[in-house]
């Protein structure tokens, strides 16, 4: 035991006198919330629009002054003709432009109906159909406004509640895909370079030529990542609940045990990507292209799983990011207990065992 | 064969290494590369004993062979009297090897190098004082700096030191002093006399001859076969032919001269001089100078006693 121990002091010498990686490992979590919390997010804000307004009545004045009103869009450019049209969005200057026919509000009162044109740059397709979504919804908004109390009969009004995030907010996504992200690369790709860095420096020759398992300090090797990870998580749950506002509905205690579990799953797998690379180049590349893309790209994260075609679907099984991260947004943010959880927490738990049981299995005693 | 290890392990005391028709071979993607043909010798305990010969020899194959990290393809050998495939455990509590790579922690100071190597084979560093004191007291003003900021030749005490941490009865050197500056060659090979007073059996390889009269016996080594093994004097003794250095202003000139005359066995290179054989053995200094009159008369000539690498010449072109 004092053997051990001595291991993961050498561990914790390597990992504090290496500044840069230590910086890297310390900061990276933060860097990442900030960036997709504030930077990279997909909600749509002050996005400049054009009106066309052929009627300019009263009516279409009002519907122009809610568009301006919202906080998803700014008006800026008022066209007279619709050839105006074309070149403005070849510019890029707006991202949708409303149009009104001639004659919209005697239309609307005489025929009981009228028609808005909204025309939408859709080079990208989903910018397009959220900025069509908002300017649907305004419009709508003010359509039941001028019904007032008039009564008529046979509407069905859809009421919508969002729930769990009711302001629609990205964080709530990204939070648990960060988390995700930040364990992998911690514990999978930091343990695998470091148990490959020993083969490398030819330090492993000496430690196998002992009468010590080397195994023991491979496994030492993976408790200063592990406590890593738990102060990163730490951090990210910190970050997220005071800057970005994304509570906590859950038990912290189960949050931070799942946090472990998928920990260890890493850890595992940093120590099966190990036993089959031999240079820090080839455990870095596997780390990036078998590990950290399949969690951004099959997590669900980033891309809905749901709408992958079934082979994808049936891969994205085995990454287990996929799991902590359904795990964390059930406790996290829905607030649920172990219950609707052991499922997920029990296929970690068999890919752990899977893992390191192949990599003890293929660990060598000698060097070839 | 399975008499012969037990023979070998339970009666033969006072041999600490035996290595038996050992084989060894490397699939490569193209073809099968030979690292150890036929490779037999035996190492008396406490004796110092060089293997000998050029980067590519199978050296380091021997060695790690020897210390259970490969596994030969035929043939069998044994440790301070365990067999190395099936004992190897056994084997790994008693050897220390230093292989022919730094193989320390670069970002860990000299005394953290120190106390990890201890604690995996489960000692400390006072435990085994006394035997690692002389070397340990050289590199001690520099324990609280990082081992990747020391010079070579403090980098090769340390991991002498190392390998010396649980008093090992073998200790295996893969190329101790290569990259080290002549000085801290010359202290190395004193250290490692001293440990001869411990009892430790020294298994040492090297590319420079010189090192090799250092040795109480040597193997030369040269593509995987072992051409002589025999005591450094030994080994000089055997060089039959009388042995002339030559050396003039326009040394490349001479070389092509003198392998152009007729009465030349063998010419080569050798540090400021060519050295130089007949085919005559009976040759005078006289005959001698004579002959070599006719490339140049500006020439000076001696005959002097073979080195290691002069039979190694003689041996290589056998």
């Amino acid at each position: 035991m004092k053997q051990f121990l001595f291991f993961i002091q050498k561990e914790f010498y390597h990992l504090f006198r290496d500044k840069r990686t230590l910086f890297i490992l310390f900061g990276m979590p933060v860097i990442q919330i900030v960036i997709f919390g504030f930077a990279l997010t997909n909600e749509v804000k002050n996005s400049r629009i054009a009106i066309l307004d052929n009627s300019k009545d009263e009516t279409t004045a009002s519907i122009i002054q809610e568009l301006n009103a919202s906080r998803y869009f700014d008006v800026i450019e008022n066209l007279n003709s619709s050839s105006e049209l074309e070149p403005i969005f070849q510019e890029g200057k707006v991202k949708l432009a409303v149009v009104f026919p001639p004659q919209f509000q005697n239309t609307l009162l005489h025929a009981n109906t009228a028609q808005i044109q909204l025309i939408a740059d859709a080079t990208d397709p989903n910018v397009a159909n959220t900025l069509t979504n908002y300017a649907t919804a305004i419009i709508m908004d003010y359509q039941s406004k001028i019904k007032g109390n008039q009564n008529f009969p046979y509407t069905i009004n859809t009421e919508m509640r969002f729930l769990y995030n009711p302001q629609m907010k990205g964080s709530y996504n990204f939070v648990p895909g960060v988390m995700a992200m930040v364990l992998m690369l911690v514990c999978a790709m930091m343990t695998s370079i470091s148990i490959v860095k020993e083969k490398e420096l030819g330090t492993m020759e000496v430690i196998l030529v002992s009468p010590i398992v080397p195994l023991r300090v491979v496994v030492a090797k993976m408790i200063p990542y592990l406590l890593l990870s738990m102060v990163n998580i730490g951090s990210i749950l910190l970050l997220s609940v005071y800057v970005l506002d994304v509570p906590i509905r859950g038990s912290i205690v189960l949050l931070v045990f799942e946090c472990f579990v998928f920990t260890l799953t890493a850890l595992a797998l940093g120590l099966f990507i190990s036993s089959v690379s031999d240079s820090q180049q080839t455990a870095m590349l596997i780390s990036l292209m078998g590990m950290f893309l399949p969690t951004i790209m099959f997590s669900g994260f980033m891309f809905p799983v749901e709408n992958m075609p079934i082979p994808l679907q049936v891969i994205s099984n085995l990454v287990p990011a996929k799991w902590f991260y359904y795990i964390v947004k059930e406790v996290m943010i829905k607030g649920l207990g172990f219950i609707n959880v052991w499922k997920e927490t029990a296929i970690l738990t068999a890919m752990t065992i899977f893992l390191m049981a192949i990599s003890i299995k293929k660990f060598k005693t000698r060097l070839e | 064969m399975t008499y012969n290890k037990q023979r070998t392990a339970t009666n033969d005391s006072m041999i600490a290494v035996k290595v038996h028709n050992i084989k060894k071979t490397f699939k490569t993607e193209k073809s099968i590369v030979t690292a150890l043909e036929d490779i037999s010798f035996e190492v008396n305990r406490g004796e110092v004993f060089g293997l000998i010969g050029p980067d590519g020899a199978g050296k380091t194959t021997l060695f790690r062979i020897l210390t259970t990290l490969m596994i030969a393809d035929a043939g069998d050998a044994w440790v301070d009297g365990f067999e190395v495939v099936n004992k190897y455990k056994e084997i790994r509590k008693r050897v220390g090897y230093m292989p022919g790579r730094f193989s320390l922690y670069q970002d860990l100071t000299v005394e953290e190098n120190l106390a990890f190597f201890a604690t995996l084979f489960n000692t400390t560093l006072e435990e085994n004082y006394d035997l690692i004191k002389t070397i340990y007291q050289q590199i001690e003003p520099f324990k609280k700096r990082r081992a990747g900021a020391l010079s070579g030749g403090m980098k090769q005490k340390l991991a002498l030191s190392c390998a010396l941490i649980h008093r090992p009865s073998v200790l295996f050197l893969d190329e101790p002093t290569t990259g080290v500056d002549a000085v801290s060659r010359k202290e190395f090979w004193e250290l490692l006399r001293q440990l001869q007073i411990h009892g430790i059996t020294i298994i040492v390889s090297t590319p420079y001859m010189d090192e090799a009269s250092l040795c109480d016996r040597v193997a030369l080594m040269q593509e995987g076969r072992i051409m002589q093994i025999n005591s450094p004097r030994g080994i000089t003794e055997s060089f039959k032919k009388p042995l002339w250095s030559v050396r003039s202003g326009n040394m490349y000139q001479l070389m092509l001269d003198i392998l152009a005359l007729d009465a030349i066995d063998t010419c080569y290179p050798f540090g400021q001089y060519h050295h130089v054989v007949f085919k005559d053995e009976t040759y005078s200094l006289e005959n001698a100078k004579q002959i070599l009159s006719t490339i140049s008369s500006d020439l000076e000539v001696k005959q002097i006693p073979a080195t290691i690498e002069d039979c190694f010449m003689e041996l290589m072109r056998k």
